[in-house]
């Protein structure tokens, strides 16, 4: 099956909240040491909401794409939706199905958007 | 784009060998007839005469070696041992300089391992920059404890632990290799054959160029991507220690071999004790059995050992010289169809001259992620290629700063029609992206 739908590619190439934050309240980084991605998140949190929220990094189209998708999900939202999110929230978010491996592209933005959020930056605590 | 001249002296004759005659031996291409595999420097294929020598073991005397007193214990310890004296044949060894182990990352970590004591305070450990993790890590990791048992502040962690530059062609750099080298450089360790350039390192005027600085450096090569295409002989290398994995040279997964000079393999403090490997044990003190026992403890992977001399075997009947013909040959034609299909899309790693690499290239395709390059190279077109940083995450970030490369790499059993397909899947992986 062809992974490449062009929903996938759409994001891909046009991400949506692609970039950096001035001053975020939360920030994480990750990568994937098998293939190379890598993935910074940064987030503004007001009173438990997500109120901004950007991805940057380099990786494939798998792990861009679909951080771009996570993005959508949980910009504007609670908090406790983004830590609701499964594997399968995943899945079924792309509409593909995946090979173990690139599930692990695939699942790279989410797994740092969670940990983003037991990581304050600076600027939150002044 | 890519110029290179053919090495003048190979001179190809398509009854050389046949890849549609060399692929019967391979099963797997019984099952999958369709697939071009271009990923033998991750592990080769197994040839059928490898496969039934495991078998054969298993069916026919399985049993413990050198342990039991019956037929079956005898027959295996035998067969064992028979494929010790073939490997130290293979590389110009004496049997007791042969360790087997379970691969090239277990060799490298018992020299680490058992060379650490014999650091001295000043000591310095040099490696290169187009290092595998497995001969890497081992001695950075061998420097920081180093540096903890020195008692010298963190600051001197550089100093201590040395990486040789690499030349735009991607050669070792020799004129940064004078310079970090010196009278205290306890440990050398290198590649023979980097498994994300290609590069060919002249192993042998290396050694002379770092004992004429330093005699007494102890010198350890990585030949688990020259094993499998050169005649390796390491007296004439002239290196301390040197590992392989025979699941890179037709044989099978879990064996490697750690090969080291006699009087430093008794230097080594034993990486893994127990059973086996012992001379006497009593609840006061324990001896060690001599060389290559003391090194070998606990049940090896037998059928294994056993098989890897079928892998010895074939490759003897074929040849180096006419695997070496053959994967130039395919090399040379996929370096310059690749670079005259894709032009400056196209970025190839490595050597310039096919004649300086083996048979393997990496590269990147405009701005395509590698990982996106593999996955629809195997479903589009059944090809099987690597993509990442193939366990150098150094080479690839601090050297060349690149994120990730894709990586084909061509054996006895790929012939002109495997590039070709990688070709055309590669134009394939272009449309996805253009839309
Ligand atoms: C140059 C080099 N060194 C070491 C290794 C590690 O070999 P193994 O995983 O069999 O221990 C590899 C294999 O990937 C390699 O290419």
């Amino acid at each position: 099956m062809n992974i490449y739908q062009e929903q996938i590619m759409e994001h891909f190439h046009h991400p949506s909240h692609h970039g950096t934050l001035d001053a975020p309240t939360h920030s994480y980084s990750a990568n994937n040491p098998t293939c190379g991605d890598e993935i910074n998140i940064d987030m503004i949190i007001n009173d438990d909401v997500i109120t901004k929220v950007a991805f940057n990094g380099e990786g494939c189209a798998i792990s861009q794409a679909t951080a771009s998708m996570l993005l959508e999900k949980i910009a504007d939202k609670k908090i406790t939706i983004l830590q609701k999110i499964t594997v399968e929230d995943i899945t079924d978010l792309i509409g593909v199905e995946l090979s173990p491996n690139r599930l692990k592209c695939a699942l790279l933005s989410l797994e740092t958007a969670q940990k983003a959020l037991s990581h304050p930056t600076d600027s939150s605590l002044t | 784009m890519y110029t290179f001249d053919l090495m003048p002296e190979i001179k190809y004759s398509k009854d050389y060998m046949n890849s549609i005659t060399i692929k019967k031996d391979f099963a797997i291409f019984t099952q999958q007839p369709e697939l071009s595999y271009l990923d033998s420097a991750a592990t080769s294929l197994t040839p059928r005469c490898v496969v039934d020598k495991i078998i054969e073991y298993y069916e026919q005397y399985n049993a413990n070696i050198a342990r039991g007193v019956y037929d079956l214990s005898e027959k295996a310890t035998a067969e064992y041992e028979e494929s010790r004296r073939a490997t130290a044949t293979f590389l110009g060894a004496q049997e007791e300089e042969i360790i087997f182990t379970s691969g090239t990352t277990m060799s490298l970590n018992m020299v680490a391992h058992g060379l650490q004591h014999t650091l001295k305070d000043d000591a310095n450990i040099v490696v290169t920059a187009m290092e595998h993790h497995a001969n890497y890590v081992p001695w950075q990791r061998m420097s920081r404890k180093l540096l903890v048992e020195s008692q010298k502040d963190a600051t001197k962690g550089d100093d201590i632990f040395r990486v040789v530059d690499i030349t735009s062609d991607g050669a070792i750099d020799t004129n940064d290799l004078a310079k970090k080298i010196d009278k205290n450089t306890a440990i050398f360790a290198l590649t023979h054959v980097s498994n994300v350039l290609g590069t060919i390192n002249p192993v042998k005027d290396l050694v002379v160029q770092a004992r004429k600085i330093n005699p007494n450096i102890i010198v350890i090569v990585d030949a688990a991507q020259s094993a499998p295409h050169q005649k390796i002989n390491v007296r004439d290398l002239d290196c301390d220690f040197l590992a392989l994995s025979t699941h890179k040279m037709y044989g099978p997964t879990g064996v490697g071999i750690l090969y080291g000079k006699k009087e430093r393999l008794e230097q080594l403090e034993p990486f893994i004790t127990g059973g086996e490997m012992v001379a006497r044990v009593s609840h006061k003190k324990t001896t060690y059995k001599p060389l290559p026992y003391r090194l070998e403890a606990g049940t090896p992977h037998i059928a294994g050992v056993i098989a890897f001399k079928e892998a010895i075997t074939y490759i003897t009947n074929i040849s180096f010289d006419v695997i070496h013909a053959h994967e130039q040959e395919l090399i040379s034609y996929a370096l310059t169809e690749l670079s005259e299909q894709f032009g400056d899309n196209i970025t190839i790693y490595g050597p310039q001259k096919p004649y300086d690499r083996t048979s393997l290239l990496s590269f990147t395709l405009g701005n395509i992620h590698p990982h996106d390059i593999a996955s629809i190279l195997n479903t589009e077109s059944h090809i099987a290629v690597r993509a990442g940083q193939h366990c150098a995450m150094p080479l690839h970030i601090d050297t060349l700063g690149i994120p990730a490369t894709a990586r084909a790499s061509f054996s006895i059993y790929n012939d002109k029609n495997d590039v070709d397909t990688l070709i055309v899947g590669l134009k394939k992986v272009q449309e996805v992206f253009m839309k």
